[in-house]
């Protein structure tokens, strides 16, 4: 367990970063949580954020990679439904640092 | 992953969810399974049909409620879920207090597509 | 006496047992026992039926975690957490029926 500050508050993480209660997520702490994996936030990050975000309060999961990307090809156009555009955005994995920025558990069966 | 065998795979699901771990065990485990790309089946028979019921609310238990994740199966290309009458007419359900698109199967055609299978896994 | 039964009527014979030798006080059902107090389940007639002699409660939140809590058999009370620790502290002995 360990512990972020964001504009004075503090918030629980596991001990990679992970955000352990997904409702205290805000804008903000998804901002941090970018700084942490030096990513640099964009719109197009943060409407894969949202995507996220939303698909997680759908099905209670964070989605494999592959589920990711076929599900965003579908919502957002099949320009950004290849993985990579979402490497482009999330280098060191989509499912992997867009769910830390997203508030989001560890995808089950990342790898 | 595409390359290889492909086998065909069948999870058993036969206990009520939350009262015991297999029903959430199984779960993760097709998740994580379809990522080998095999062409995967799930059953839900006994107590397991519970797991697909409508309108699970486990605020009360302090449980995670996983059953909105059957409705991701889909996208996991995991398209083939079967269940058994028998077991629906013996807890006073039917197909429509499930919360997913099922293949209802009588018991005798529940044996026949098991026998047809490679390889069976059990919760 | 009280007798709790955690386990679901179609997986395990616990109910059967129970419902065998207990002659009054009172049943609780929780965790999967609860499924034995729906509508339609095979069950629900050998508990209805002992309903005459025996009091029967089952555990609201366990209900509503399978989503059966709006198919209770008739005659059943719903209790939530506090109305389980009233029954303990009511009756004077307890069996759990594992």
């Amino acid at each position: 367990m360990a512990t972020i500050e964001v504009n004075g508050k503090s918030y629980e993480t596991d001990e990679e970063g992970y955000l352990i209660d997904l409702a205290q997520w805000n804008e903000e702490v998804g901002a941090y949580l970018a700084t942490t994996e030096s990513v640099e936030m964009t719109d197009q990050h943060w409407e894969v954020i949202t995507f996220l975000r939303d698909y997680y309060n759908e099905f209670q999961i964070a989605p494999a990679v592959r589920v990711l990307t076929k599900a965003i090809g579908k919502k957002l156009g099949p320009e950004k439904g290849t993985s990579q555009y979402l490497y482009d955005l999330f280098p060191y994995g989509p499912a992997k640092q867009a769910c830390k920025i997203a508030g989001l558990p560890k995808p089950t069966g990342c790898v | 992953m595409s390359e290889g065998v492909v086998k065909k795979f069948m999870f058993v699901n036969r206990k009520s969810p939350y009262g015991t771990v297999y029903a959430l065990e199984s779960l993760e485990v097709v998740l994580i399974s379809a990522a080998f790309d095999q062409d995967v089946s799930l059953v839900f028979m006994d107590d397991g049909v519970y797991q697909l019921k409508k309108g699970q609310q486990t605020k009360g238990i302090e449980n995670k409620n996983f059953s909105p994740t059957y409705r991701a199966l889909d996208g996991y290309d995991i398209e083939k879920l079967y269940v058994e009458q028998e077991s629906l007419d013996a807890r006073g359900l039917t197909e429509d207090d499930l919360l997913v698109d099922v293949t209802v199967l009588s018991k005798a055609d529940m044996g026949k597509l098991m026998d047809d299978m490679d390889v069976v896994l059990s919760f | 006496m009280l007798h709790i039964v955690n386990k679901s009527p179609l997986e395990r014979n616990s109910l059967e047992s129970c419902l065998r030798v207990a002659q009054s006080g009172a049943i609780l059902l929780i965790e999967d026992g609860v499924l034995a107090a729906t509508r339609g389940n095979a069950a629900a007639a050998t508990l209805t039926e002992a309903a005459s002699r025996l009091k029967i409660y089952a555990l609201a939140p366990d209900l509503e975690a399978r989503g059966m809590q709006d198919r209770v058999l008739e005659g059943v009370t719903t209790v939530d957490y506090g109305g389980f620790v009233d029954l303990v502290a009511e009756h004077k002995n307890c069996q759990s029926w594992l």
